[in-house]
């Protein structure tokens, strides 16, 4: 009898328990919690390519990254050994080609865009343009510069990438510079302003100085970019399997890391697989140390 | 008296300026016109020399390009249907892979749901997924990605192979891989995007829905979403634009083959990745069809990239001045 009692009440306390808990566990309560851990699996699965893809990285190409790999010309076919050294050359010449293209006319049109007449006409377009260049196919930039350039020089060469990566570059330097310029504050121009200065003065000693940190973030960013495109080097710089001889071999098909990860990922050798997970190593590094010197730098703001 | 302590300036900078001075001033504004001129140039120029170089194309093809199926160097027939449709359906199942995904993580990131130094990780994550370029995409869906769907592939081809999204086998490239990379390499772009929609929100909107008894979830979804949606759309556009135009890991992935297929395990083609295999061997007459086709990729790209923009640019005017 006290045993039937006593399991009646625990009963009752186990169903009023489930009562309270109800309003976590039921109805609107539990929707926003399922809701909760939903997007945290989501979160937790979208990260997971990159660890994997850093993971392969580190443990296909780590294997592989030696003073050899880094420096000798690339294997033929059915070769052991080699490395990606002209590879690792041709990107950064052509990255450098770029750079001194885009980095002097981005930086002159942000100061069009942010200072000088931030409201014309020109100045509207030429943004809207900017940003229609940012999500334009890299592709059909190099299918440009190859009609423009490679059938005017009947040569693949490093100047046609470079000038490929070029018009990449521009859209991102112009935007983030840009921006950065317009975030000095307005009371430093004025009081140069108010001292007399002209606007060549101001963009000279307050403008751009106080700005630079800002700008150089996107140049840093731009370079970054343009290192891990492929796209446009296909039909421009096409590749090559020797170093850049001197000044004239610029006229001449040039190597780049990423199209030899390309050309490498699809063969059925063991070896060139390998140098392929090596090169893209090497390349994913390079992006982040420039992506990492663009976030320490653009942390300074006013 | 002691002597002026800003001499050194004030000899730099006082007094009106010079004519040498206005010189200047008047150069520097001829040269960052021009510079800002140079980007309508170049934009006029790219779409003047691609429609230049696809004109004869055009002329000995016609529409007829658009529509056809084949692609034959010897015969010399043309045709970039299975392209276009490739191009769409990969770009398509990436944007609605991406676009949950990315709109997931931009509210994760931004309804509190993280502490600040966690959120900031996040973001980097998510940063860095962009900062991988196309190629490595491409070598990791080879050796990781594929062998790691092939058995799921397989079962559904096995078990529900009546179905036309699993009608074939995964015979190694595909549609699958090729989308599901693609949505990876979107998803940055959703996910910021989507990140500055949510944050252009009042927060007295949110604290409004709060004030009615609602929970988090239906804060989010029945106030914060639809508020935020036109941003969120100016997002998938964007990210769509950005699937259309992705060459490198599509050509390594997609499988290169000029057919039309609803399964999500047939190889297919796209039209970037089209160009990409075969420019570099391409004979005149093949350039001049490759020219066409980036000709409609350029007019594809930029539609819907203009459309993003403006769509964007509607849902930043509608806060601007209300908060």
């Amino acid at each position: 009898m006290t045993r039937v009692a006593s399991e009646a009440l625990l009963e009752q306390d186990l169903a009023s328990m489930k009562q309270l808990r109800g309003s976590l566990l039921e109805g609107r309560g539990l929707k926003s919690r399922i809701y909760t851990g939903l997007t945290w699996a989501m979160a937790i699965l979208a990260s997971l390519p990159l660890f994997s893809v850093l993971y392969m990285l580190i443990a296909k190409g780590g294997a592989r990254i030696n003073l050899e790999t880094l420096t000798e010309l690339p294997p033929a076919a059915f070769e052991f050994g080699g490395g990606i050294g002209p590879a690792i050359v041709g990107t950064a010449v052509m990255v450098a080609i770029g750079s001194a293209i885009s980095i002097p006319i981005g930086i002159l049109a942000a100061i069009y865009l942010a200072e000088v007449d931030p409201y014309s006409k020109l100045a509207e377009t030429a943004r809207f343009l900017a940003k229609v260049l940012t999500g334009f196919p890299s592709i059909l930039a190099g299918v440009f510069v190859y009609a423009v350039l490679v059938v005017a020089m009947k040569s693949y060469s490093a100047w046609a990438g470079g000038i490929a990566l070029a018009v990449l570059m521009l859209p991102t330097i112009i935007l983030t510079a840009e921006e950065a310029l317009k975030q000095v504050p307005q009371k430093m121009k004025d009081a140069a302003y108010g001292m007399g200065c002209t606007r060549a003065q101001v963009v000279a000693a307050v403008t751009l100085p106080t700005g630079m940190p800002g700008v150089i973030t996107g140049v840093l960013l731009a370079v970054a970019g343009a290192a891990g495109e492929s796209a446009p080097l296909l039909f421009t710089a096409l590749f090559s399997t020797y170093f850049i001889n001197g000044l004239e071999g610029l006229g001449q098909p040039t190597a780049s890391l990423s199209i030899l990860i390309y050309n490498f990922s699809g063969m059925p050798y063991d070896n060139q697989i390998e140098l392929a997970w090596a090169a893209s190593l090497v390349l994913v590094l390079i992006i982040l140390v420039f992506n990492i010197l663009a976030r320490v730098l653009g942390r300074q703001k006013f | 008296m002691a002597s002026n302590p800003f001499a050194h300036v004030v000899s730099k900078f006082s007094g009106p300026p010079s004519a040498s001075d206005y010189a200047v001033d008047k150069a520097l504004r001829i040269i960052v016109q021009g510079a800002a001129a140079v980007i309508l140039l170049l934009v006029a120029y790219i779409v003047f020399e691609l429609g230049r170089q696809a004109f004869p194309a055009m002329l000995s093809f016609g529409p007829g390009f658009l529509v056809g199926t084949e692609w034959n160097v010897q015969q010399g027939v043309f045709g970039i249907l299975p392209e276009i449709w490739g191009t769409l359906y990969s770009s398509l199942l990436a944007l609605f892979i991406g676009g949950i995904f990315g709109v997931a993580i931009a509210i994760f990131l931004t309804q509190d749901f993280l502490d600040h130094r966690l959120s900031n990780v996040f973001r980097t994550i998510v940063e860095m997924l962009a900062a991988i370029p196309s190629v490595v995409y491409g070598l990791w869906g080879i050796y990781v990605l594929i062998p790691l769907i092939r058995p799921g592939a397989e079962w559904l081809h096995d078990t529900f192979g009546w179905f036309p999204l699993f009608g074939t086998d995964l015979s190694g490239p595909g549609m699958a891989p090729a989308a599901l990379v693609l949505a990876v390499m979107i998803l940055p772009t959703v996910a910021a995007i989507s990140v500055d929609a949510f944050r252009r929100v009042p927060y007295k909107v949110k604290e409004a829905a709060y004030g009615m008894g609602t929970t988090r979830w239906e804060a989010i979804l029945k106030v914060m979403l639809p508020t935020a949606s036109s941003g969120i759309l100016a997002a998938l556009v964007l990210g769509f634009g950005r699937a259309l135009g992705e060459t490198m890991a599509l050509a390594m992935l997609i499988g290169n083959s000029n057919q039309i297929s609803l399964s999500l395990f047939a190889p297919a083609n796209t039209l970037a990745s089209l160009l990409a295999s075969s420019f570099p061997e391409a004979g005149p007459v093949e350039v001049q069809a490759l020219m066409f086709a980036a000709l409609a990729l350029l007019a594809i790209t930029l539609i819907v990239n203009v459309l993003g923009l403006w769509v964007m640019k509607a849902a930043t005017r509608k806060f601007e001045g209300k908060a």
